[in-house]
Order: structure tokens, then sequence, then C-alpha cells
């Protein structure tokens, strides 16, 4: 009952005015972001970060326009899928398989209907799952002393690369990275000057926020660069006819089922370390061909359980990846990891804490998720069509805007070419590390939790008086040390076999 | 092979610059039990070792972009960094007409479209910005 009553006190929180119409416009640019290739969810949340920060919204308000952007993103990626056969983001891969041909067979319309509905299956389900969740894990988290936090970090970082990873050593050195580059700055311990060399900029250590932007939105304009078409850009794409926008009952009945499934499915993947929404909109059309089409006869061809089913389970898992990301304060994914930068930048340490002393920032955020639900089901049914407009945008005229609202956002909270240049270095950075195949995702949260792995590390040796063998003193550190050791190494067997499946199915979309 | 190599290496380098900088953290009078530097050398072995995999177990080579296209993210890098410093003394207008132009030309539209999409991206963005939203961009010599 409790969490009912929470649940109503974090309604009364979200909904004003001002709230509303910020749930509004971020619904609204996320779907925007979410459509645009090349401008997913992680670097749209990004580049928003610092403007949300220096227009002075009180920490509610920042959170319901940042978390409408993440799912508003999560809806807008099927648009470009369905209707240029490119996913806007990465998890909406799966949605080009049957949505594409669905769209050639001129029925584009009833596709965006039907994926708009199951995102929306999908995310409100499990914003519910989240709801009741969330405050189970709390339970447990507050058991956790200093050095279970440390095992729970490693656990984090050992299980990012994610079950598809191809190289742990890659994913481990890109954590290190990270973590070093947190290191830099006034010691909190002791107050001694760490690796700033008398630099004045460096002493406040360096603001998460230059990396993120730096790493995930200028480096995309250096891919862009690179993969210019030598034809010349300006040729207009090839547009197909949308139909008619709705879906009839007879198929949303059919899809019943599949969305269900796939709902619970890709929950389970986001909740879970190292998977995310990618793995789930993955899983999620996986297992629904073995259910329904074991025979290969409908799926690829432009079946709408195959449109349902992806989608369905790319929107629950980032409502899924929002329960250790709030209880914990440790994110599953990339996108979470953004999240995470933007409670850090609101002075809110996310948390079991959070639950306790500030109920009403997590009740009015869920509650938040939910009004964004319908304003997003609201937005994308009826008006698909101005999204599908976006698209038409060039990205020549989006990159070069979408570089100086990086510019802007960074300049407005530092206010010094000397921060500037280090995003434009980040920047870089992130184009040489892409090429590498070195993951982001695990810098970022090396810089984010870095100095956080390390107090609860010191504070654990206090404690012990400088023994190491605190770190397994406990069935619950030890039973954390079990997943990160497995979740690392898991991969290395398994993650060949898993990457080979996805990239069939990307080469079977090319194909087409 | 090669590019793995190269990046293991820089990669050591990295974590014995690192070790390094760790032993040279001053000490302070308030010591808890492991101090300030336990911690980063710990993270720098780590990695060494993910560098020492990278040369001993490289992956397969990426498709790097040709010369005149590494030529071409070399200049943009560039725009950018001049970006950066001129912002103070040209001012958010200007400076932002430049870099997008610059920057739309070279992603492949023509010339009077880039400038177009300079002009405008700049004007919109202070508008939209300083205007509407009070945020303080970057004045310049010229006030704006």
């Amino acid at each position: 009952m409790d969490t009912f009553l929470s649940l109503y006190d974090g309604f009364a929180v979200a909904l004003t005015w001002q709230n509303l119409l910020l749930a509004l416009a971020g619904c609204f640019l996320g779907t925007m972001m979410g459509a645009l290739p090349g401008l997913g969810p992680a670097n749209g949340v990004a580049i928003l970060i610092p403007l949300a920060f220096t227009m002075k919204l009180d920490a509610t308000a920042a959170l319901i326009l940042l978390t409408s952007v993440y799912y508003g993103a999560m809806y807008g990626g099927r648009i470009s899928s369905i209707l240029l056969n490119i996913p806007g983001d990465e998890p909406a891969m799966m949605t080009c398989l049957d949505g594409y041909p669905m769209a050639k067979a001129g029925r584009a319309g009833e596709a965006l209907a039907l994926s708009g509905i199951a995102s929306f299956v999908g995310a409100f389900f499990a914003t519910w799952g989240l709801v009741f969740l969330a405050p189970q894990l709390v339970k447990i988290a507050l058991l956790f002393k200093p050095a279970e936090y440390f095992v729970l970090y490693t656990l984090a970082f050992a299980t990012l690369g994610g079950i598809a990873a191809t190289n742990q050593a890659k994913s481990a050195f890109a954590a290190a990275l990270g973590i070093g580059i947190a290191m830099i700055g006034v010691d909190t311990q002791t107050g001694v000057q760490r690796f700033t060399f008398g630099e004045v900029h460096l002493y406040d250590g360096i603001d998460f926020l230059i990396a993120i932007v730096g790493l995930f939105a200028l480096s995309e304009v250096f891919v862009f660069l690179e993969h210019r078409d030598p034809r010349g850009a300006e040729a207009p794409r090839e547009t197909v006819t949308i139909g008619r926008l709705t879906a009839p009952w007879s198929m949303l009945r059919r899809c019943t089922p599949t969305m269900l499934r796939s709902t619970g499915l890709g929950f389970l993947s986001g909740v879970l370390p190292g998977a995310g929404a990618s793995l789930g909109s993955f899983l999620a059309y996986s297992v629904e061909k073995q259910v329904v089409d074991p025979t290969g006869r409908s799926f690829g061809k432009g079946d709408p359980r195959g449109v349902a089913a992806p989608e369905a389970g790319n929107n629950a898992a980032s409502g899924g990846a929002l329960v250790p990301m709030l209880a914990l304060g440790v994110p599953g994914s990339g996108t979470t990891a953004v999240l995470l930068a933007v409670l850090l930048t609101l002075n809110i340490q996310p948390g079991p804490m959070l639950f306790q002393e500030n109920p009403d920032v997590v009740w009015g955020l869920i509650a938040a998720l939910f009004i964004a639900n319908f304003m997003l089901l609201a937005l994308n049914i009826p008006m698909v069509g101005l999204f599908t407009r976006v698209l038409l945008i060039p990205t020549h005229i989006l990159m070069p805007i979408v570089a100086m609202v990086a510019f802007i956002g960074i300049y407005s909270i530092t206010g010094s070419t000397f921060e500037l240049s280090m995003m434009v270095g980040f920047g870089i950075l992130g184009w040489i590390l892409r090429k590498f195949e070195v993951p982001l995702v695990p810098i970022i949260l090396g810089i984010l939790l870095g100095n956080e792995m390390e107090v609860n590390l010191r504070r654990a040796m206090t404690i012990s008086n400088g023994e190491w063998s605190t770190l397994f003193d406990s069935w619950l550190a030890l039973a954390l040390w079990a997943i990160a050791i497995f979740g690392f190494v898991a991969p290395i067997f398994m993650g060949k076999r898993v990457k080979r499946r996805i990239r069939e199915a990307e080469e079977e979309r090319i194909g087409d | 092979m090669m590019s793995d190599r190269v990046l293991g290496l820089v990669g050591l380098a990295l974590a014995a610059f690192y070790i390094w900088a760790a032993t040279i953290i001053p000490e302070s009078f308030a010591q808890d039990a492991i101090g300030p530097s336990t911690f980063p050398m710990l993270i720098a072995a780590i990695l060494a070792l993910a560098s020492l995999y990278f040369v001993l177990k490289p992956d397969p080579d990426p498709r790097w972009p040709s010369l005149n296209r590494l030529a071409e993210i070399g200049f943009a890098l560039l725009v950018m960094f001049l970006y950066a410093q001129v912002l103070p003394v040209l001012g958010f207008v200007i400076s932002t007409v430049l870099a997008t132009a610059y920057l739309t030309w070279r992603l492949g539209a023509r010339p009077v479209t880039a400038l177009l999409n300079g002009v405008g991206t700049s004007v919109g963005l202070f508008i939209l910005f300083e205007l509407i939203f009070g945020l303080s961009l970057a004045d310049g010599r010229f006030g704006f």
C-alpha cells in the first residue's frame, strides 16, 4: 500500500502546469532525436543536461524534462527504422527487419501505429515493474556496507561490456581510462592534489559533462565527416508512402500476446546487468520468432508481430534499466549512465538513500514517466507524419547544429575556453576509440563512479584497519564477486556467438 | 593487427606515466588506511594489463579512412579548437556563423547553403538561448 501512497504523492509533484509542459517538450524533442539517425538517446540527453542545468530548473523539473527525452528517444528510434530501413538508434535495429518490408508493402502507417502502441505497452508495464521492483531492491541495498558497495561498482564495470562484448580487454581498458580520469583533482579524503600538475583548471577535476558531450555528441560529427557520401549529400532521399495511420483491431489482438511476452523479456534484460535495450529488443524478436513462426514463413517479410516484439522489448528494457540505476545508483547501459549524470549534476546521489531522503524526487520522476508514456502515445500516433518530415532534414544541416548546441551547453556551465577545448579533445578521442572498437560507455561510467568507488574502498579499508580480506567478508560480497566474475568471463565464451547472431540479423536487413 | 599493438603500447606508456604521477602525490597529515595513491595504482595496473593484451592478441585492424579524409577530420578538429579560442573575442554570433558554415560545407552542402545554415543556426540559437532562455553566451568585443 505504501507504494501506491508514494506514487500518489509523486503524481502530486509531477502534475503541475510547468512540469506537464516540460514533459511535453521533452517527449517531442526526444522523439525527434530518436528518429534522427546519428542522434540517439544518449547523446540527445547529454547535450541537453548542461542546458537544463543553466536554465535553473529545479531538480524534479529537470529530471522530468530529461527522462521524457529519454523515453521519447526510445519511441522515436523506430520511425526511421520503418521508413528508411536505417535504425534511428541502436535498439531500433531489430525493428527494421519487419518494419521496412511492411513499409515497402504500403503499410508504413500501420507499422508506425502498431509500433507506437507496442512501445507504449512495453514502457507502460515496465514502469509498473519499476514501481514494484525498485523498493524491493532498495531493501537489499540497505544491507550494503562500503565493502559491498565497492564490489557492486566492480560488478557494474565487469558486466558493462554486456553479453555481446567481443573483447573484454577493451571494456576493461575503457573502464580504467574513465576511472583514471575521475581521479584527477583534489582527493576528497585527504585534500591533496592528484594528477593536476599545477594546472588550475584541473583542481576541481574534469567535469563529467564535458567528457560525455565530447565523447558522445562531438565524436558523432567526426564520424559523419569520415563517412560523408562523396556523391554529394543533397540528393533527395527515397521516401515511402505512409498510408493510413491506424492499426486495425484484428492486428492488435493478434499482436497482444507478442507484446506481453516481449515486455516481460525486455524488462528482465533491462534490469539485469550487462544487457540493456539493444539486447532486450534482440531477445524479444528472436524468442518471438521461435514461438510464433519457427519455420520462418512470415518473420522478416513484414509480419506485424515482428514489429511489435522488438519495440515492446526495447521500451520495456529502457524502463527496466532504471531499476538498478535508481535503487543502487549503478546504471547498466549508456543511456542510463547519462541519466545518472543528470542526477549527479543536480546533486542527487541515486541509491537506497534517495528513496528514503528524497522520495518526492523518486516518485515524482516515476509519475512523470507514466505521464510521458501517455503523452508519447498521443504524440506518436496522430503526429507521426510530422516526425517523418524531420527525417528529411539532411545531416549536413543537422550535425553542425548539434555541435553548436554542445558548445553552448558546455560554455554556459563553465564559461571557459579551456573547457571547450577539452570537450573537443574528448570528441576526437571518442572518434579514435570508436575506430578501435573500445566502448565509450565504461569511460563515462568510470568518470561518473570512479570517485565513489574509491571512497567506498577507502572507507572499507579504514573500517578493517587495512585488511584487504574485508572485501570478501560477507555472503553478500561473495555473491556480488561471483556475479561480477561470471559477467566478465561469460562473454569471452558466448560474446562472439551472440554478436554473430546479431550480425546475421543485420546482414539480413541490408540484404533486403 | 598493427593498430591494436600501437594502442597497447600507448596504453602501457599511459599506465607507466600514471603510476609515476601517483607516486608523486604529496603526503598529507590526514592519512587513511590506504592513502590517496593505492587505488589509482590499482587502476593503472588494470590499464596496463588490458594494454598488454592488445599487444599480445591484437584484433584485426579497423578500416582507417584515406589520407584526405583524415585531413578532413584534422581540419574540422582545428576549426573546433579555433572556435573555442575566438569565441570570447569575436562573440557568439560571428564565431558560430563561421564554424557552422565550415562544418556544413565540409559535410557536403554547397557553399551558399552552408553560409545560410551558418547564419540561420547562429541567429536562431542566439535568439533561443540568449533572448528567450536567458543563458549568457559569449559576448566578445562587439557585444553579441
